[in-house]
């Protein structure tokens, strides 16, 4: 079992709000900032802790402005699973 | 602007602050070194961004930056030699397909690609376009068709569709008067000299992929010398159509993508 999270970091100050990106994410992590960056467009900002990494957002940007990120975190499957003669009690021994 | 944003904007900064795992070893993604920092002068949301990103991550992914020459056309993309990490050049209108053939023919060795809009490469340069397609030179064309002039305020093109309005057609295209939208890739797939002959889009990300796969086909394919690639771009004018670019892409899919139909045209090895 792999648990998988993503990340995306935006060069804010290069985009133009257009909102492909949101509209391409499964996940819909993105939306468009109320503030603006210096060359007045409102930017995009991760609204939810949810990405998974998957690069759409940064395949359809025109400005080529997302780094995306991720990292599969490798859970261990139990070595083996002990349960005491009357059942009330079991012990995972993970590695 | 809705709550949700509001709490979202604290979130996130949260978030990165928390644990991240934004590093160099997690790094799934980054625009390629061939396209450079400079920011393009790109309406928000314009298709040409995103076109040469995918030029840009082809020629970094065969390993061709120092081996690579292109030209850039009259049109919006005009200054696409600011945003490529390559020797390029510009041609004049329409021209860029014959200012290839001459570099192509003089540095052989070297991957020669045009950029061309529908205006550049479709009017003004039909001549020039055909001719070096039916020659069958060992170049790559990249057609970026947005239906319209885009850089000088949106007038028809010979790709305008019928009934589409433009600041010369007001009314919309009337067939009578203005005649049919050209279908110049349908024309010069049948030409002996080109080779490889596609047409694809950056809308969404399973075409922007497929996009990507089909400029690296183009590059490939010079090595055989067998003749010429030529990959069209359906892509949108946000501006000159007057619409959002969400808009503009989802009217893009509804009346450009019937008329101008994605996919292959000319496959080597699987003549129709
Ligand atoms: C010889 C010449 N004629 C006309 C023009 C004016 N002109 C500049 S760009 C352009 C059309 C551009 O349209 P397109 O090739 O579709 O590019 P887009 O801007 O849509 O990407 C025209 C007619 C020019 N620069 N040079
Ligand atoms: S990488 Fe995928 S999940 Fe993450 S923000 Fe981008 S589109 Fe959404
Ligand atoms: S696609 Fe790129 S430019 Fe457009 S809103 Fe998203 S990050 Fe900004
Ligand atoms: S005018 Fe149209 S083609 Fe030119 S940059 Fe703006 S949206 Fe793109
Ligand atoms: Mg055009």
């Amino acid at each position: 079992m792999a648990k998988v999270k993503g990340d995306i970091i935006i060069d804010i100050e290069k985009c133009k709000g257009c909102e492909l990106c949101a509209a391409s994410c499964p996940q819909e992590s993105l939306e468009l900032s109320r503030k603006l960056n210096s060359k007045g467009y409102h930017y995009i900002v991760k609204i939810e802790d949810n990405c998974t990494g998957c690069i759409n957002c940064a395949l359809v940007c025109p400005e080529g402005i997302i780094k995306v990120y991720r990292k599969t975190e490798k859970r261990m499957d139990p070595v083996a699973t002990l349960t005491n003669v009357t059942g009330d009690l079991t012990v995972t021994v993970n590695s | 602007m809705n709550e949700k944003r509001m709490l979202g904007e604290d979130h996130y900064e949260q978030v990165i602050a928390e644990e991240s795992i934004c590093t160099n070893e997690n790094l799934v993604y980054e625009k390629p070194e061939t396209l450079t920092d400079t920011p393009m002068h790109y309406c928000p949301g314009c298709g040409h961004g995103v076109a040469h990103r995918l030029i840009a991550e082809a020629i970094a992914e065969l390993d061709i930056q120092d081996k690579t020459v292109g030209v850039a056309p009259v049109g919006c993309s005009v200054f696409m030699y600011n945003y490529m990490n390559i020797d390029m050049t510009e041609a004049a209108h329409g021209r860029a397909s014959a200012v290839a053939t001459g570099i192509k023919r003089v540095l052989p060795d070297k991957y020669v690609f045009s950029y061309q809009g529908d205006g550049d490469l479709a009017a003004i340069g039909t001549g020039e376009t055909i001719h070096t397609c039916n020659r069958g030179e060992n170049i790559l064309i990249v057609f970026i068709n947005n239906g319209i002039y885009g850089m000088t305020g949106g007038q028809m093109a010979p790709t305008t569709l019928v009934g589409m309005k433009s600041t010369t057609t007001p009314y919309g295209r009337d067939v009578a008067v203005m005649g049919n939208p050209l279908k110049i890739t349908e024309l010069i797939a049948q030409l002996p000299g080109v080779y490889y002959c596609t047409r694809v889009a950056v809308n969404t990300p399973a075409n922007v992929r497929r996009a990507k796969k089909a400029i690296v086909n183009g590059f490939k394919y010079q090595e055989l010398k067998k003749g010429l690639s030529f990959v069209e771009v359906v892509s949108n004018c946000p501006s000159n159509w007057k619409m959002t670019p969400l808009e503009s892409n989802k009217w893009m899919e509804e009346n450009m993508f019937p008329f101008y139909p994605l996919g292959d045209l000319k496959v080597p090895g699987k003549e129709k």
